[in-house]
């Protein structure tokens, strides 16, 4: 009986719960690794140069080692940089970032709406994922491309659907999710309206022909005749 | 593993010439080989520490950071060498795995860092070595564990605050769950403790014999029978507080099935049951048997105790999780127990007028040796029995001896974590405020900035240079993209302070407000980056505070004139006031509900609170300031001192 005992003792070494083990088995499988392709063919592909292409994939690097976005981290990044930026009533797990902004009780302010359809734009490909190509690619027309080709980009992000043309739902809500970025703390105090009424005004001047949608060379035409625009378009240049 | 392929690989070709006589077909032709440059030594330069190594080695994991062409993002084309930015120590472990094909897990780095570090450089976990490996997924689970429950504390515990819509059972649920979120919820939760206090006395004290003062001489009566009516008065209070509680649980609870089957209920009903079961069983001496049975149920009770203490809830939940120590223990406890009471009976057969009469008796003479407790009621007399006796006791000690530990450690374990989730919770709070208040500093920068002054051309005035604190390359762009988003949405960003000022000011019906519009200089008819588009423009974003200071009275008159105009409908008014109403203007600030700003008399424009002229296209601009000074009766001024953003 005494070795009864001891095999007894002897397997009480550790404290298993083996409903734990699960976890720590999806944490293994989920460290799915993509790399981009070759510094020589983004720079081709791109209007960056090679040193540029360098600063933008170790800074996306260092944020995603595994070389995909996915939208909640999108979601989370973005938000960063809008004051009181809250997604959750958690805590943002990014204290170091430069810009954190006080959580709140609740979401006074949502970016993570436009940062959604940000994120559909730049996902070309509908996967779920950015991938550096896609984010350098976005990144290149955006800040680098032609006046033709950012509006295209805009109208795309516009097109929350995807069909090729913007109606007035679409156009609802974003500008619902740019008026959800200003957040609860603005001067003067917002109003229910005001989204409708910019949505209004931008079909007024965007709907040529008053059909109920915007299609692209409606939209392009219409912002080539706006010099505020075109203009606000070269804002960008300089990020890099 | 891919290790040796690529050095094998000249091998395994050199064989293919076997195959050659063989052939049926005209084998393909070979590869075009690069002109290779030999092999030649990387220098990688992380953090610093500079680490040489044949490119070969490197090249013998082709699906990592460091044997890809993604190194090449990191190249330094200056000194010619790859440079990261990483954690010098642990890149040893990395570059070795590279040179031995196995990958050591450091014992003293963070388990976590080193996770980070082998995700950035492509590597997997599971090529962590044999020697290292389960030092490498036992750390990596405690971690886990930890993280997991910290997690759940978090949601389960204390939390945040409810959101407002929630229904009474929500608001209800959660008192009853945490009792320290509202006064009422603690005040029930000390109540019931009381009660069951009360009752469990009550059961205790009913059954002390009382000296009834009356009959001296006849048997001594249990309390419980002499105060019967009050007793029952006190037993019905404690069963109907205990009834009331149980259906506003079983009320509030989000999920009744589970609720019904939780523990903590089950021990409610069979506290309360006894008391209506011997309110319908009629008081006759047949059941009177089975009612006095169902009283002892009653002292359960006292379980209700430990939805009020931690303690016990911990001692529960250690019995059930080394519920199969427990399990064990009885287990060879029983099988000790047999073969002993067996070996007993037999020994002490024979003797004449023993105890041990049977198998089944000679069990308490067993359990109560083994445990060392020797009542003594049975003993043994033979020899034999006695030697065997000794063997008994002896064995006994080291039965309880082996799962008292294994007990006491789990125990020990879930107390300290319970400290640790509270400990956790307190520093959590004291965490967050701290890290509030850090970033409320730099979240205000921008609000700061903008009261400075900063919004401003960089080519005007070095003076506003001066004031305007010194900021970093990121604060401008940062700065400059929220300065879009405000013009972009024709609302400025402010913060708590003057949100509610301006909430009150606009129930108010309007009165002086900070300028918003911005304007560049009229300076041709194309120029105009209409108000809302964010060219910076001279302008001067004044508290609120002091421009109700400083208004004077012609702007009081303006404002009521204006006041009036505010609330029509935008395009309207304003195609009334300037000559050619320009899409853009419209596109972009439609609706500007801003309440008229001040008109600044001309005094220094430090003083009041002078704002920019918006824009009117063009040759209009002039004519419609104009048009507006006079309507208002203050003195016509240059345009640019003289400001009115108005609708």
């Amino acid at each position: 009986m005494g070795a009864v005992m001891g095999t007894f003792s002897s397997l009480q070494t550790k404290q298993r719960r083996p409903s734990k083990d699960k976890i720590e088995d999806e944490l293994e499988m989920t460290m799915v690794c993509h790399r981009p392709e070759g510094l020589e063919q983004l720079e081709a592909q791109t209007n960056f140069t090679k040193r540029e292409l360098q600063v933008l994939y170790r800074g996306f690097k260092n944020e995603c080692p595994s070389g995909v976005v996915n939208e909640d981290t999108f979601k989370q990044i973005y938000a960063q940089f809008f004051p009181h930026g809250a997604l959750s009533c958690l805590e943002s797990p990014c204290v170091e970032f430069l810009l954190p902004s006080p959580p709140l009780p609740f979401c006074l302010v949502d970016a993570s709406m436009y940062a959604h359809y940000l994120f559909n734009a730049f996902d070309t490909t509908q996967t779920g994922s950015v991938k550096f190509e896609d984010f350098v690619t976005a990144l290149s027309i955006l800040l680098r491309g032609t006046v033709h080709e950012k509006l295209r980009w805009t109208f795309n992000l516009y097109d929350i659907n995807k069909d090729g043309y913007i109606n007035k739902e679409e156009m609802m809500d974003i500008v619902k999710a740019i008026y959800d970025m200003m957040g609860k703390y603005t001067y003067p105090v917002l109003k229910e309206d005001t989204p409708r009424q910019h949505v209004d005004v931008f079909f007024q001047k965007m709907d040529k022909n008053k059909d109920g949608i915007v299609t692209l060379d409606e939209f392009l035409e219409s912002c080539q005749e706006d010099d505020n625009i075109m203009r606000s378009l070269q804002l960008f240049q300089n990020v890099m | 593993m891919a290790a040796g392929l690529a050095t094998w690989l000249p091998f395994a070709r050199a064989a293919a010439v076997g195959w050659l006589p063989l052939a049926q077909q005209p084998l393909p032709p070979a590869p075009g080989v690069k002109a290779s440059r030999g092999d030649e030594v990387l220098v990688v330069n992380v953090s610093g520490r500079r680490f040489e190594t044949w490119k070969n080695t490197l090249d013998r994991y082709p699906d990592t950071l460091l044997g890809s062409s993604e190194k090449e993002f990191f190249y330094d084309a200056d000194s010619g060498e790859y440079f990261f930015d990483r954690d010098p120590d642990m890149f040893r472990h990395v570059l070795n795995f590279y040179r031995t094909g196995r990958l050591h897990c450091p014992r003293q780095e963070c388990i976590q860092a080193f996770d980070e570090e082998l995700a950035f450089y492509g590597l997997v976990p599971e090529l962590v070595g044999d020697c290292c490996l389960e030092e490498y997924r036992d750390r990596k689970k405690e971690n886990a564990e930890r993280l997991a429950e910290d997690e759940e504390a978090e949601q389960t515990g204390d939390g945040p605050a409810l959101p407002a819509g929630s229904s009474l059972r929500q608001r209800l649920w959660r008192a009853f769950e945490n009792p320290h979120t509202s006064t009422a919820a603690l005040v029930f939760y000390y109540v019931t403790g009381f009660f069951i206090a009360v009752s469990v006395i009550a059961n205790v004290v009913e059954t002390i014999p009382c000296r009834s003062s009356a009959r001296r001489s006849s048997r001594e009566q249990p309390c419980g029978e002499r105060f019967p009516q009050a007793f029952f008065c006190m037993d019905t209070a404690c069963v109907l507080i205990f009834t009331g509680e149980y259906l506003l649980r079983l009320f509030a609870a989000p999920s009744r099935c589970r609720f019904l089957r939780s523990v903590m209920s089950l021990i409610d009903v069979v506290a309360i049951l006894p008391y209506y079961i011997g309110l319908l069983v009629p008081k006759n001496d047949d059941v009177s048997g089975a009612f006095v049975t169902l009283r002892v149920f009653r002292v359960f009770r006292i379980f209700k105790f430990s939805r009020h203490s931690q303690g016990l809830r911990i001692l529960g939940y250690t019995l059930k999780s080394c519920a199969s120590e427990l399990g064990f223990l009885l287990f060879s406890l029983t099988m000790a127990i047999i073969i002993f009471a067996t070996v007993m009976f037999y020994a002490e057969k024979g003797t004449n007028k023993t105890n041990f009469t049977s198998i089944p008796a000679a069990f308490w003479y067993t359990i109560v040796t083994m445990t060392t407790l020797g009542y003594g009621d049975m003993v043994p007399s033979t020899i034999a029995g006695k030697i065997f006796g000794s063997i008994c006791s002896l064995s006994g000690v080291l039965v309880i001896a082996l799962p008292v530990p294994v007990i006491v450690s789990n125990f020990s374990r879930i107390y300290h974590q319970n400290q640790r989730a509270d400990k956790r919770r307190a520093q959590q709070k004291v965490r967050l405020a701290r890290i509030r208040l850090a970033k409320s500093g730099t979240t205000n920068a921008f609000l700061q900035y903008k009261q400075n002054g900063g919004l401003e051309d960089s080519g005007s005035g070095e003076e506003q240079a001066v004031c305007v604190r010194n900021r970093s390359a990121f604060e401008q762009q940062h700065h400059h993209l929220l300065h879009c988003l405000e013009k972009t949405t024709c609302y400025e960003f402010t913060d708590e302070l003057t949100f509610s000022e301006a909430l009150g000011a606009v129930s108010l019906g309007g009165r002086t407000s900070r300028s918003t519009s911005v304007s560049s200089q009229p300076t041709g008819p194309g120029s105009l980056l209409s108000s809302c588009c964010p060219r910076r423009a001279k302008r001067r974003a004044i508290r609120l505070a002091n421009s109700t200071a400083s208004v004077s009275r012609g702007s009081m008159q303006e404002l009521d004139m204006l006041a009036g105009l505010h609330r029509s409908p935008a395009p309207q008014s304003r195609s009334s006031l300037n000559a050619k109403p320009h899409d853009s203007l419209d596109l972009n600030c439609d609706s500007r509900d801003f309440v008229a700003a001040i008109i600044s008399i001309p005094t220094p424009p430090a003083n009041t609170p002078d704002e920019s002229q918006p824009s009117s296209p063009g040759g209009g601009g002039r004519a419609s300031s104009t048009l507006r000074n006079s309507s208002l009766g203050t003195p016509c001024l240059f345009p640019e001192t003289v400001k009115i953003s108005s609708l």
